[in-house]
């Protein structure tokens, strides 16, 4: 491929998301928030439509023809993703609500099975509040204990410390793949090689990481991967968690229900075969629809030319805002996509997301629900500005330009 | 060109005590202390009072948050000291009023003093919150409640 064919056109890319044309306080929209949900291409929001509008019904149960076409769209986006991650069976990919409800079915389901008492689960310093408290609520419940790898004062984990938290107490590893308060990328393939050389299995929050990059399950060998679709342009409340397949039979069922089910009496229950098992009830079929919609948008552009793209526009974006006068990043990694989180002199972040807001540039401010990272760098909240591939440089100018209007506000 | 609705949230009275707190300090003589956080930001801040015969002898703060909440805190801490324990409660429902675009007199506004630069904040629902989390503290600390409180 050349590099003629590599670099997409954004505006065009742009024209996609309807939502990009909005006026907020009389200016155009500049939506910087993507790590926080990323806005929908018109494909998915017609998808949704055309699905409640021809297709909707119940699936996995019917044998009317409008049933028949709800599971067969449903599944096909089963196996958009699959492809998408390069999973090796279907039977590895449980549609949940997204990347929280993914964790939690790891830590409740897995934690039932192979979890006991003295037993230790890793986590990063680096860890969405969605990757600890599931392991808390467990550790608490069974006796185990969690234990922590630490961060260095650029946001990168630590190694050698990672290595010795190892020991023949740990049953899982549990870490994030990319920041999403900080866009530190972590060295998973390292992390992974370590941990299966002592048979311990590794689950990967790719919340912050699959819309960004191609990620090759089968390449990478986690064991368990969560993301949101919501994320990743598709529609709200649903996720994926892919798992292997050794582990996912092993464990029991995460909710009881329909759907989950191969036979019922009031005496013995047998389970559904995967992934089944782990769908109980009428999922967003209309959601898992639309997701597959998105998957076909990626796909369409290139998951390789978005990871292209967003990289040269990340680093205009770090070179054009650290050089803001009494602007100090916080989080400087070696290896860091798509998350620029970063602090004013003297001007609370709340105050810099109202005053932005006005110039129309949408950014998160806050703790991000990475409380135990703000504590590290002890502050107690960040400005976030992260980046989609339908952003532009002259975006970031337009930002930089009025980041320095808030110190005027403040005199 | 500043926008006149960012203006009129970011009065030059707000600046001001958001630059230098009044009464920003750790109280020794407190007889009352609440802890008062607004997890959705982080705001966090300790209130200590100084209650005698039901009058606020002393007042201070201390903490961290954004211009908001820190001016709101400071302006309070001004306002209340001298104040009956009565009279500090009633300009919490005023000031509460005020905030979420309730009251509408304006004599009513006018008699709020200088807490009415924060009528701004109406326009603002995600701010409300910091304005008014120093005055659901001093609320507990008058009632002597010890748990931490939350605007969540």
């Amino acid at each position: 491929m050349t590099t003629e064919q590599k670099i997409f056109d954004v505006q065009k890319i742009r024209k996609d998301f309807p939502i990009l044309n909005t006026l907020i306080h009389g200016k155009p929209l500049v939506y910087f928030d993507n790590a926080a949900t990323t806005q929908k291409p018109m494909c998915v929001i017609e998808k949704e439509k055309e699905y409640y509008t021809s297709a909707n019904s119940n699936i996995h149960r019917g044998v009317h023809t409008l049933s028949q076409k709800a599971t067969t769209e449903y599944e096909q986006t089963r196996q958009k993703v699959m492809k998408f991650i390069n999973a090796e069976r279907l039977s590895e990919l449980i549609f949940t609500k997204g990347t929280t409800d993914s964790i939690n079915l790891v830590a409740s389901s897995f934690g039932k099975k192979f979890i006991k008492a003295g037993d230790e689960i890793i986590i990063s310093h680096l860890e969405h509040h969605s990757n600890i408290v599931p392991w808390q609520l467990l550790c608490e419940e069974k006796g185990a204990a969690l234990k922590v790898i630490p961060i260095n004062d650029k946001g990168e984990i630590i190694f050698d410390a990672f290595e010795k938290l190892i020991s023949e107490k740990t049953k899982l590893i549990s870490v994030v793949y990319v920041s999403n308060s900080l866009g530190t990328v972590n060295p998973v393939k390292e992390i992974i090689q370590l941990a299966h050389s002592k048979d311990i299995p590794v689950l990967l929050d790719a919340a912050q990481a699959v819309q960004h990059f191609k990620i090759d399950v089968q390449e990478i060998d986690c064991d368990f991967l969560a993301f949101s679709g919501h994320k990743l342009y598709a529609p709200t409340g649903v996720g994926i968690l892919y798992g292997k397949e050794k582990y996912l039979e092993e464990m029991p069922p995460y909710q009881g229900g329909g759907d989950m089910i191969a036979s019922v009496t009031f005496e013995k229950t047998s389970y559904n075969e995967l992934p089944y098992k782990f769908e109980a009830g009428t999922p967003n079929i209309a959601g898992v629809v639309g997701f597959g919609s998105a998957v076909d948008y990626l796909n369409t552009i290139g998951i390789e030319n978005i990871s292209l793209y967003e990289k040269e526009l990340f680093d205009y974006a770090v070179k054009k805002l650290s050089a803001v006068d009494k602007l100090k990043p916080i989080g400087t990694a070696e290896k860091k996509l798509s998350v620029f989180s970063f602090m004013l002199e003297g001007i609370h972040p709340h105050d810099i997301g109202t005053i932005l807001d006005f110039d129309g540039i949408a950014i998160r401010t806050g703790h991000h629900c990475t409380q135990p990272v703000m504590q590290r760098f002890g502050i107690p909240a960040t400005a976030r500005i992260s980046l989609s591939f339908y952003n532009t440089k002259e975006e970031i100018d337009y930002t930089a330009d009025a980041i320095k209007k808030v110190f005027e506000v403040f005199g | 060109m500043m926008d006149n609705e960012l203006r009129e949230l970011y009065q030059q009275v707000i600046l001001d005590h958001n630059k230098s707190p009044r009464n920003f300090k750790k109280l020794d003589e407190a007889n009352h202390h609440a802890e008062g956080h607004n997890p959705l930001c982080g705001d966090h801040l300790d209130l200590y009072l100084q209650l005698e015969n039901g009058v606020v002898k002393d007042i201070s703060f201390i903490g961290n948050g954004c211009a908001i909440s820190k001016s709101s805190a400071s302006l309070m801490t001004s306002i209340v000291k001298g104040k009956t324990k009565e009279e500090a409660e009633q300009l919490f429902e005023k000031f509460h009023a005020l905030v979420t675009g309730k009251l509408k007199n304006g004599e009513e506004i006018e008699a709020l003093g200088k807490l009415a630069v924060f009528q701004g904040v109406q326009e603002f629902p995600a701010r409300v919150k910091c304005a008014s989390l120093a005055w659901h503290t001093l609320d507990n600390a008058l009632h002597n409640k010890e748990e931490k409180i939350s605007t969540e």
